[in-house]
Parts: C-alpha cells; sequence; structure tokens
C-alpha cells in the first residue's frame, strides 16, 4: 500500500471512529451534567469538601470556584515542583527554579501543558502522578464544567444559577475521565506503552555501547494527556518518543482521544438546550476548521519542495518514520486545533506551509474543535457573533437559542475577542524587541519570528505546543509565558461565566420565522467565515512576516 | 372598543409624495453640509465615533510627519487621511441637514400667536400663545391659529392642519369622542371651538418635531450601543496589529515609515461603518418623518423592526369602515315596516356613518316608514358606550334599543321579554356571512315585556390588498391579531377574509392591555395603532404604540409615535422602516470588514516589497509601485464612504422575506461584494495616482 492510501486510510478510520463514539459520548456527558442523583463515593467527597451538592451557585459563585480551585492547582504544583528533590520516587531529580516552576504550574492548571524543561531528565515520578497527572484531570474537567455553566445559561430562562462548580468538577472526573483514562491507558499498554515505576535503566546495546532506557508510568499519563487536550508528555520528545506512541496503532489512539470529548461536546450542548440541530451547526463549524486544517497540512507536508523532501519523497526531517507523513500532519492539525500541544514530529521542521497551518490553526482561538470545554465555550462565543452580525443582516434585534443579544452581551464577547489577540501579539512583540527575548532564538529571518510567533500563540491558547530550536528556559520567557496563559484561560472563563449569568437571567423569546435559523448550512458558513476573517484580519502581517515570507522564499 | 367607524377611508399604501415639508435638493444639502464638516474635526465632537476618532489621531500624528519630512507621498497621504475623517462629518452633516430644512420650514409655523383666554366667568382675555399653561381654555373662531396642543371641548369644526401633515383637505374636529385633538400652528377655517390647551408652550407637537428633525435630543439606541462597542473591540485588535508589527518588522529587517503604519491602520479599522454609522439612525428617523410619523424616541424606532406581534383594529385598518346596513331581517310577526321605523328612530341621533346608513337605508326601501319632515318624535337619545355597548332613544315611556346580538338578548330578558328562535338564527345567519348583525328591541314603559322586533345587518368590507401585507408580514416572522368588538363569529369570518393569524373578538380596553401583557410575556415585542381615550393603557403597555394624531391628548401622550396622517396602516410601514434601519447598519459593517482582505493584499505586499521581495507573489492586483498602492488603499477607504452616503441615507433594500433568504442574500451581496469590491476600486485608483510623478 502505497503511503497516500495508507494516510487516506487511516484518516478515514479516524473519521468512522469519532463519528460513532462522539455521540455515544455526547450522551454519557449530557446525563453527567443534568443528573440529579448522587454516587455514594460522591457523596462522601461532598462530605469531606463541605459541600451541599443540591445547592446551585450564581455565575459569581461559580467563577470563585473556578478561580479559587485552580489557584489552589497552582499553589500545591507549585510547591510540589520546588521541593520533589527531598520526596520519594524523585530518582534523585532536584526541586525546579523557582521561574521554572511558576511557569510549569500554570502551564498544567491552565491546561496548557507547555514544558520548558525535559520530561525525562527532570521530572521524578511523584511529580509527574501527583501533580501533573492530577492537573491534567481537574484542569480538563474545570474546562468542561465552565462550558455546561454557558450551557445552561443559553438553556435556562429567568435564572439565576448556572449548576454547582463543584458537583461538574466531581462528576466530569469521577465518571467520565477516569473510566475513559483507564479504558484507553489499558488499549495503550495493549499497544506497547509502557507502564511501571522504574527509573532509568542502563542496557548494553548490541554494538556495545551503554543506553539509558527510562521506565515511568507512561500510559496512565498518556490517556488523560490526550482525553483531556493536555499535552505534557511524559517524556520530553512527547508523543514521538516510541514509549509513548510506540506503533501506527496507539497514534490512531492517541489522536483519536484528543478529538473525541471536543467533538461530543456540542452534541451536549445540542442536547441541554434540547435542540439537537443547533449541536450539529456547532459540531459541523468545528469540524470543517478542522478538516481543512488536516488537508492542508497533508498537503503542505506531502508537497514539501526542497532538496530533503523531494529525495525522500515528502518532507520527513522531523517525522517519525514508523508513523509517516499522513499519520503525523493529522496528529499536527489535532493537536493544534485542540489545544492539546502533544506532538509526534517536531514542529519546527515542518515545512514553512505547514508549520503555517498548525500556526494558524491555534491563531483561529482554538475552536477547531478546541480544548475539552474551552473549544464549545469559545465557539458559543463565535456563534454570539455571528448571530449579532447576522441579526443585523436581516434587520432584527439578534437572538440566539431565544436568547437576545444586546449590548452588555456583545461587550463581553467583545473582551474575549480581545484576549488572545493582545497576549500573543504584545508577548511575541516583545520577545523579538528585547534582547533577553531574542536570545531565546537560535538564528533570525521568518523562521525565527515564527518560532517565537508559535510559542506566544501557544501560550495565549493554552495549547503548549512548541517549535523546539526555542530555548523557552529563560526567566523572562517564563514568566511572561506563564502570565500569557493564566490570562489566556481565567480572563475568557470569567467573560464567559459573566455571560453565562447574562443569559440565564433572560426570558426565553420564542422562535418564528423572522428569527434566524442558527442551525443551517448558511449559517454554519458564516460562523466558519466569522472564525476565519477574524483571525485572519489580526495575525496576517505578522503570519506575512513569519511563515508566509519563508514559505515563498 | 366600539363598534363605531373613526377613522376616513385611507389607501392601503400610503403616498410617500405626501411629506410634511418639501425636502431641499441634494446639491444644496452637500453645499450646506461642507462647512459644518470642517466644524466637526474638533475631536471633542469625534469622540462619539471611536473609529473616526483614531482616524483623526492618525491623521494628525502624519501630519506633523509629513511636515517634518515632505514629500508628494506623505503630503497625499496626509490630505487623504484628513478627507476619510472629513467625508465622515459630511455623511453626517449631510444626514442632519435634511432634518434642519424639514425644522426651519416647520419653525416657521411656531410663531407666537396670539390667544384669546377664557378666565372662569367667562370673560376673554388677550395673551401670547407662549403664557398658556396646561387645562387653559382658549377660543379659536375661523381664520385664527390655534395657539397650542389641546382637545376642543365645545363646539365643532373644520381645521385647516397642512401645517403639520401636509394635507390639503381640512379635516372635522369636535368636542367629545376621539376626533377632539387639536394641534398648535394649525388654522381653524370655520365655526368657533373652545380648546382646551394639554401642553406647556415648548412641549408642542411641533416643538418635539422640531427637535426630533433636528437630531438635537437624539440618543444612541440600544442596537446603536452594541454596535459601537463591537467595532471599537475590532479597532483595538487593528490597532494592536499594527503596533505589534513594527517590532515583527524590524526583526525582520523591514523597518516601517509611521506614516505607512496609519495609513495601514486607517484602511483597517471599519471606517466605513464607523463613518456612516450616525447618519444611518438620523437618516432612519428621517425617513419615518418624511412618512409623517413622529417617533418620540429613537429606542422606539429599533423596537418597530422587532415586532413580534401587530394588534390592528379592524375598523379603518382591515376594513374600509365606513360598515352599512345592507337587509332588514324582520322578528316573526313583525312588519318590516315596523322593524325599519323603530331602527331609524333608534339611529337618528346615531352620528356615525353606521347609524346614518340605517336612516339612509330605512329611507331608501321603506319611505313609508320614514315619515317626511318634522314629523319625527323628539326623544333623549341615549348613546353608545363601550361598556353597554346599546345605543337607542327613549321616547317618553318607549325605549327602543340597538346593539350587539348578545346585549340586546340581555336587555330583552332583563325585561321580561323573549328572543324568539327566528332572530337567534338571523343573527348566526348574518354573522356567519361576515356581516354585523345589530338587534332592534323595543318595550313600552306600559309594564309589557320587551319585544324583539328583528335584526339589521351591517357589512364590512376588507380592503383591497391588506391580504397581501399579512402575508408579507407572516413571511417577516410578525403575526397579526385583529381587534374588534364583533362577535367572534364575524370576527372569524372578517379574519379569515382578511388572512390575519388570530384575532380578539367583543374586545373592551382591559382585554387589549390583557392580551399586549401576554403576548410581552411570551417575549413577543408587540406593536399597536390607537387613538381613543380607551385606547391609551394598551398604547402605553405596547412596545411600539403608535397614536393618531386625531386621537385624543390621552393616546397621544401614551404612545410612542404619533401618525400624523392617523393611519393605523402605517404600523406596517413603521415596522419596515425599524427593520430597514438595522439591515443597513448589518450589511454596512459587513462590507466594511469584508473590505480589508483586498487592503491587505494592496498593503502587506507593498510595505515589504524590499526587505521581503517574495510577499510580491500577494500582490494580486499588480499595483504600480509601493507608495502608489499604499496611497490608493486609503484613497478608496475615503471615496467608499462618500460612494455610500446615497446607501446610508436611503437604507439598504427591503423587501419582506423570512430570515433566512434576507441572510443568504444580504450576506452574498455585502459579504462576497464587499469582498471583490475594493480589489475593483483599488486597482482603478491606482491605475490614475500611478500617473502622478514620482509614484
Amino acid at each position: 500500500m502505497g503511503a497516500t492510501a495508507a494516510g487516506l486510510l487511516q484518516l478515514l478510520l479516524l473519521v468512522a471512529l469519532l463519528a460513532v463514539t462522539s455521540p455515544l459520548l455526547a450522551g454519557w456527558l449530557h446525563a453527567v451534567a443534568t443528573s440529579r442523583r448522587h454516587l455514594a463515593v460522591e457523596r462522601v467527597v461532598y462530605r469531606l469538601g463541605g459541600i451541599d451538592p443540591d445547592r446551585e451557585q450564581g455565575w459569581r459563585q461559580y467563577l470563585l470556584a473556578v478561580l479559587g480551585f485552580s489557584l489552589a492547582g497552582v499553589l500545591l504544583l507549585y510547591l510540589l515542583l520546588r521541593v520533589q528533590g527531598v520526596l520519594p520516587l524523585s530518582l534523585g531529580r532536584p526541586g525546579f527554579e523557582p521561574s521554572g516552576a511558576f511557569n510549569t504550574a500554570i502551564s498544567f492548571v491552565t491546561n496548557t501543558n507547555w514544558q520548558w524543561y525535559s520530561g525525562d531528565s527532570a521530572m521524578g515520578h511523584l511529580a509527574q502522578m501527583a501533580g501533573l497527572t492530577v492537573q491534567n484531570f481537574v484542569s480538563a474537567a474545570t474546562g468542561i464544567a465552565v462550558a455546561f455553566a454557558l450551557v445552561r445559561g443559553l438553556a435556562r430562562a429567568e435564572s439565576t444559577r448556572l449548576g454547582s462548580f463543584w458537583v461538574d468538577l466531581v462528576r466530569i472526573t469521577g465518571r467520565v475521565l477516569l473510566p475513559l483514562s483507564l479504558l484507553v491507558a489499558v488499549l495503550l499498554v495493549l499497544g506497547g506503552v509502557i507502564q511501571n515505576l522504574d527509573g532509568p535503566r542502563a542496557v548494553e546495546t548490541l554494538t556495545g555501547g551503554t543506553q539509558s532506557v527510562p521506565g515511568g508510568p507512561v500510559a496512565s499519563q498518556e490517556a488523560i494527556k490526550q482525553l483531556g487536550t493536555n499535552g505534557g508528555g511524559f517524556f520530553n520528545a512527547n508523543s514521538a518518543h516510541p514509549f509513548e506512541n510506540p506503533d501506527a496503532g496507539t497514534n490512531l489512539l492517541a489522536t483519536w482521544a484528543m478529538l473525541v470529548i471536543p467533538f461530543a461536546m456540542p452534541l451536549v450542548f445540542g442536547r441541554m438546550v434540547g435542540q439537537r440541530r443547533q449541536g450539529f451547526a456547532v459540531l459541523a463549524v468545528m469540524a470543517l476548521l478542522w478538516l481543512l486544517s488536516v488537508l492542508a497540512v497533508v498537503a503542505a507536508e506531502v508537497t514539501g519542495r526542497g532538496a530533503a523532501p523531494e529525495l525522500a519523497g515528502a518532507a520527513m526531517e522531523g517525522k517519525e518514520v514508523r508513523l509517516g507523513v499522513w499519520a503525523s500532519a493529522v496528529f499536527a492539525a489535532s493537536t493544534t486545533g485542540t489545544s492539546t500541544g502533544a506532538v509526534n514530529a517536531m514542529h519546527d521542521s515542518y515545512t514553512a506551509a505547514g508549520g503555517g497551518v498548525a500556526l494558524l490553526n491555534m491563531m483561529l482561538g482554538e475552536v477547531s474543535p478546541g480544548g475539552v470545554g474551552s473549544g464549545l465555550y469559545s465557539m458559543l462565543l463565535i456563534a454570539v457573533l455571528t448571530v449579532f452580525l447576522s441579526g443585523l443582516m436581516v434587520g432584527r434585534t439578534p437572538e440566539y437559542l431565544g436568547k437576545k443579544i444586546g449590548g452588555g452581551e456583545i461587550t463581553l464577547v467583545a473582551l474575549v475577542l480581545l484576549v488572545m489577540p493582545a497576549t500573543l501579539l504584545a508577548g511575541a512583540a516583545l520577545s523579538v524587541s528585547l534582547p533577553t527575548g531574542r536570545e531565546s532564538l537560535a538564528g533570525e529571518g521568518p523562521h525565527a519570528l515564527t518560532q517565537m510567533l508559535y510559542a506566544w500563540a501557544s501560550a495565549s491558547n493554552n495549547n503548549g505546543s512548541a517549535f523546539a530550536s526555542l530555548s523557552a528556559g529563560t526567566p523572562f520567557l517564563a514568566v511572561g509565558q506563564g502570565l500569557a496563559m493564566l490570562v489566556g484561560r481565567f480572563v475568557p472563563m470569567l467573560l464567559v461565566l459573566a455571560l453565562a449569568g447574562r443569559l440565564a437571567a433572560q426570558r426565553t423569546v420564542p422562535a418564528g420565522s423572522g428569527t434566524i435559523p442558527t442551525h443551517g448550512p448558511v449559517f454554519v458558513s458564516l460562523m466558519a467565515f466569522v472564525v476565519v476573517v477574524v483571525a485572519g484580519l489580526t495575525f496576517f502581517p505578522s503570519l506575512a512576516l513569519g511563515p508566509i515570507a519563508e514559505a515563498l522564499q | 372598543m366600539t363598534t363605531s367607524t373613526r377613522h376616513p377611508t385611507q389607501p392601503v399604501a400610503a403616498d410617500p409624495a405626501r411629506t410634511a415639508v418639501a425636502g431641499p435638493s441634494t446639491a444644496d444639502l452637500v453645499r450646506a453640509a461642507v462647512p459644518a464638516s470642517f466644524r466637526r474635526l474638533d475631536p471633542r465632537h469625534l469622540l462619539r465615533q471611536p473609529v473616526i476618532f483614531v482616524v483623526w489621531v492618525g491623521s494628525v500624528l502624519s501630519t506633523v510627519l509629513a511636515a517634518l519630512d515632505p514629500s508628494l507621498f506623505s503630503v497625499s497621504l496626509v490630505v487623504w487621511l484628513w478627507l476619510t475623517v472629513l467625508f465622515a462629518n459630511l455623511a453626517e452633516a449631510v444626514a442632519e441637514g435634511r432634518g434642519q430644512a424639514q425644522a426651519a420650514s416647520l419653525r416657521a409655523t411656531r410663531t407666537t400667536t396670539g390667544a384669546r383666554r377664557l378666565s372662569g366667568d367667562g370673560t376673554e382675555t388677550a395673551v401670547p400663545s407662549s403664557e398658556l399653561r396646561p387645562g387653559d381654555l382658549v377660543v379659536v373662531e375661523a381664520g385664527q391659529t390655534i395657539p397650542g396642543d389641546g382637545d376642543v371641548v365645545e363646539g365643532v369644526a373644520s381645521v385647516d392642519e397642512s401645517a403639520i401633515t401636509g394635507e390639503s383637505a381640512p379635516v372635522i374636529r369636535e368636542s367629545g369622542g376621539d376626533r377632539s385633538a387639536v394641534t398648535g400652528g394649525t388654522t381653524v377655517l370655520s365655526d368657533r371651538i373652545v380648546v382646551r390647551i394639554s401642553s406647556a408652550p415648548g412641549e408642542s407637537v411641533l416643538d418635539r418635531m422640531i427637535a426630533l428633525v433636528e437630531g438635537a435630543d437624539r440618543r444612541r439606541t440600544p442596537n446603536e450601543v452594541a454596535l459601537t462597542v463591537l467595532l471599537s473591540a475590532l479597532t483595538i485588535i487593528f490597532l494592536m496589529a499594527v503596533l505589534t508589527l513594527q517590532p515583527f518588522a524590524v526583526f525582520s529587517g523591514a523597518t516601517q515609515p509611521v506614516l505607512v503604519l496609519v495609513a495601514l491602520l486607517v484602511c483597517l479599522i471599519p471606517t466605513t461603518i464607523g463613518a456612516l454609522l450616525s447618519a444611518i439612525g438620523i437618516a432612519g428617523m428621517d425617513r419615518l418623518v418624511r412618512r409623517n410619523v413622529l417617533a418620540l424616541s429613537g429606542r422606539a424606532v429599533e423596537a418597530a423592526g422587532d415586532v413580534g406581534v401587530l394588534l390592528l383594529d379592524k375598523t379603518g385598518t382591515i376594513t374600509y369602515g365606513n360598515r352599512r346596513a345592507t337587509d332588514l331581517h324582520p322578528a316573526p310577526g313583525v312588519r318590516p315596516a315596523e322593524l325599519a321605523e323603530a331602527a331609524r328612530l333608534a339611529s337618528l341621533a346615531d352620528e356615525t356613518p353606521e347609524g346614518r346608513s340605517v336612516v339612509d337605508l330605512v329611507a331608501g326601501r321603506h319611505p313609508a316608514g320614514a315619515p317626511a319632515g318634522s314629523g319625527d318624535p323628539t326623544g333623549t337619545p341615549v348613546p353608545f358606550t363601550a361598556e353597554t355597548r346599546m345605543s337607542g332613544v327613549d321616547l317618553g315611556p318607549r325605549q327602543i334599543r340597538k346593539g350587539a346580538a348578545s346585549t340586546c338578548a340581555a336587555w330583552v330578558a332583563e325585561h321580561g321579554g323573549e328572543v324568539p328562535a327566528a332572530v337567534t338564527a338571523a343573527v348566526d345567519e348574518v354573522a356567519a356571512r361576515g356581516g354585523t348583525p345589530l338587534v332592534v328591541a323595543e318595550r313600552d314603559g306600559g309594564g309589557t315585556p320587551a319585544r324583539c322586533l328583528g335584526v339589521v345587518e351591517l357589512t364590512d368590507v376588507v380592503k383591497e390588498g391588506i391580504r397581501e401585507r399579512f402575508e408579507a408580514l407572516r413571511a417577516m416572522g410578525i403575526r397579526t391579531v385583529m381587534i374588534t368588538g364583533d362577535n367572534p363569529r364575524t370576527a372569524r369570518h372578517i379574519a379569515e377574509a382578511a388572512g390575519v393569524d388570530d384575532f380578539l373578538a367583543e374586545a373592551r380596553p382591559e382585554d387589549k392591555v390583557a392580551l399586549i401583557v401576554a403576548e410581552q410575556r411570551r417575549g413577543a415585542l408587540v406593536a399597536m395603532a390607537g387613538d381613543g381615550t380607551n385606547d391609551a393603557p394598551a398604547l402605553a403597555r405596547a412596545d411600539v404604540g403608535v397614536a393618531m394624531n386625531t386621537g385624543t391628548s390621552a393616546a397621544k401622550e401614551a404612545g410612542n409615535m404619533v401618525d400624523l396622517d392617523s393611519d393605523p396602516t402605517k404600523l406596517i410601514e413603521i415596522v419596515e422602516i425599524g427593520k430597514q434601519l438595522l439591515m443597513t447598519r448589518g450589511a454596512l459593517t459587513t462590507f466594511s470588514v469584508a473590505n480589508d482582505v483586498a487592503k491587505y493584499f494592496a498593503l502587506v505586499p507593498a510595505m515589504f516589497a524590499v526587505a521581503l521581495p517574495q510577499l510580491g507573489v500577494l500582490d494580486v492586483l499588480r499595483l504600480g509601485s509601493p507608495e502608489s498602492a499604499i496611497l490608493s488603499a486609503v484613497v478608496f477607504n475615503a471615496l467608499v464612504i462618500v460612494a455610500l452616503v446615497p446607501l446610508a441615507l436611503r437604507g439598504v433594500r427591503y423587501r419582506p422575506a423570512p430570515a433566512s433568504s434576507l441572510l443568504r442574500r444580504n450576506a452574498l451581496v455585502y459579504g462576497v461584494g464587499g469582498l471583490v469590491a475594493p480589489f475593483v476600486g483599488i486597482k482603478l485608483v491606482d491605475l490614475v495616482v500611478s500617473l502622478l510623478p514620482g509614484m
């Protein structure tokens, strides 16, 4: 079988798997979001936490719970990383420096999982398991919870309540992420991913040299790393490492795992608002953008120009031969589209066009299909904006799902629109202007600019992937990017919850023939158009100087 | 709601040519607006328009830079940046100018007139109209100008209201009833009336109209505020994109002149819609005024575009209103002439067209029942009220009553009589035909039971073309509800004939309010027209309440719009104007943002032509030179404002259609059009600009 046929077949298999599993998972998530029953074990957790699970929160209380919980997470993780040297299972590795610990703590709590360090040599098993893996679960659950809150705001009428963050957190973690991770971890182990508590082992190779073979609880972390769109690898090489991602089978599983929840979320939304076709419309926009970016990266990598790609038949630099171009390209488009940030190939080595699409995918604001939870709430904001514009075009104060979109709602959406470009552009501009920022760059010219843009796009969008040749460990970048991750995660969450509160308080207007249908192909295309135009207009100049200039060289 | 006729016959479509004041020509308007555009360069004025304010700041900065290092390129760029601000000001000034021209001619009629104030003892004092206060009584006689807004409390007169409505045919104003309101500045043509002044000087309809068309107290409407927020956010995003471009450019070895960055910023921010936004709002109000509708707030105009339910009175709106008596159906054992005579007697005092039509019918058909000349016995007329829903006459002990079947039957039963089955059947038959049955009954004082004499059949004619209008409204997603005092069967027949979605029969004023509240609770915005005092609570409650100018002061106070032509069908046009206002904003926003794509393709390759020549691939337009490309984009950006002023003033074409097809059409025209137009426009400008030496 040729590479193209194999690649196409893998892609089709992935789409088929997603088409079957996402609706099933959506039913499950819907039950979790709306069920009134508490499991016995959950009651124990609530009693321990002093929480009344039947008391719902207003948007301010919900926000305070999200922020308080996340702040506690940052502090605990920071502490754990600082003192890991004196803790068991540290493999003799020392604690992190303050700026590095700050960056990593924020990185995992914000679901970014940007890693300035190399997991193989810097992180002990305890910090991996009790610190990073725990945050892999709860940061993903936090994102889904906020999405639930926004959907409840749309579904409810004349209500001040958005649900209970604590109940959402406990249920999403316990009823969805844990069982699903267990399943995926077992499948990964069956596929050859390692799972033990060993340290590095020195082995003698056939040629007589010695090699250090690492060990560790990889499969358990790998499962939630993908499912929770986290992306922080156990090893520095991430999913390109043979112990994290041995072959095409595990690669397919890993790609499926990062896409399944983001693609299920719009269907959960459709069920929760009682109009499934609304969910399908949002899903259609996400799927359209995802498919376009997949095809663009594949096309760029397969047709990559230059001496080496032409010899190899495709741009193979930085890619694993066992996975091939197609699987790498699909993974790259999916990981940047879902805010996962895991990599199975070095994005730095992609063709200028391929790397540029990965960068643009993040600049879209992580909506193709976006991170768990964050993808849905970001896309719903796009829907609100699209409704506002199209409402004006048909001469009617716009409504989305019966909620009037007025000045207050648009102000909140507009503020969210500002956050990501602000941190991305300001961060990258400062970094290429200041000597302390420039020293992280190995070269200059368009590719170096792309590296810096990519790093800030990754942090601002809570993605976590990087162009490898950037040295991200400097205090300037560690602290600056830490701040960008914080702002990029929690400012939109704040505004989204405020919007949810406003929407919930409104009464629901019945739809008539004067209401713009928000489920048809016209609206779906308009939404996709708004996503692309907003990002395109914001970032075209910087993209022109970076990847576009490099690609046209 | 009375069953009497109130509204004069009106054509369904109002004649747009019948405007209050003839507008000045466009050339005059533009000439008058030029000085105003310069005055508006004051930054304090521009702060209201954030997008244009940014252009102003950029222009000031560029002027300084060009002064330090003048060249043909920099000076031309600065000139066109300033022209961008001026064109934005011009758009606003032209829109306001149209209103001011109307205001000036309205003001001419507002000259202080003398008034004859009546004091409590009946003596008259001559006072200037500016000293009149609400509650004052004034006498106005033929040839005199009515000194202020008020209600006729005594007498009847024909009044020339052309100063306000532009309609030269005189109208009748009389005390009592719903045609009592008079407007200051109009002239009494015949007779003498006493008017109770209802508004203080400076607050009359005329004053409000002047303030409105001048845009003096123009406040931003909620939707305009929301759009301004979005445009500001876009401006900030582009500001960030341009500000951070310089560090990236420096890093790429392609440092940009600040002047070029200003040009890029001005081209990207949504200047087109930013410049035209207030002109669109002013022009929307102006379109209403031109149709002789006064909106008391811009908010009401916007709400009109959003209306989900229209409450329309049957009479005068859906039907021609002059319901005529067309047949008589005597009860068993009653001679036709007997019924005819009783019906005539009961209607003699009834001055409504219906009452007169009964008299006419009897005179035509049963001349025997209508004794000529002075033979009529004089009696005490019993007037119609909304509560009793009966009228008639008392002739000594003999009482004759005429009214709706149910109330008349109740009256008969109350006085010991009963309604024969044949009469009930006749009532049902008439109602089923869509006619209005009026039952006539009588009793003599002598203790005999009341007797039912028979049924008068009134026929109502549905206006031509009204069905199509309701279909159009339905396509727009608006439900129409017909309000009528008729019984449910009659109402149903007319509702079906007219094609309304729903009807409210035997409606009393409080039923209307209840209906409005119920619709609003469902989340719909409700519009209605009304004129009577009993309409006031409903007008106040409705989201869009259009009071008829002929109506009572109470109705006019309660509504948020006044129709000077007193044509209730105009509600439909008001809704269309509201929608058109929003659509114009949406279309121009889409157009403005879509334009940016082409501007990027013109500007980015030009800016980096030297340092990154490979970006020349993006120069799909093959523009003359980098300088010419940048200047052409700025020139196009400024000219497009001027080119779209007529569209902003006129409003985008509106045709009633479901939202989905409107959306598809406008997205195509203004979205795709906005993508393509600047490619063509910039190329054309560039062909001219590149002829300049040194470009």
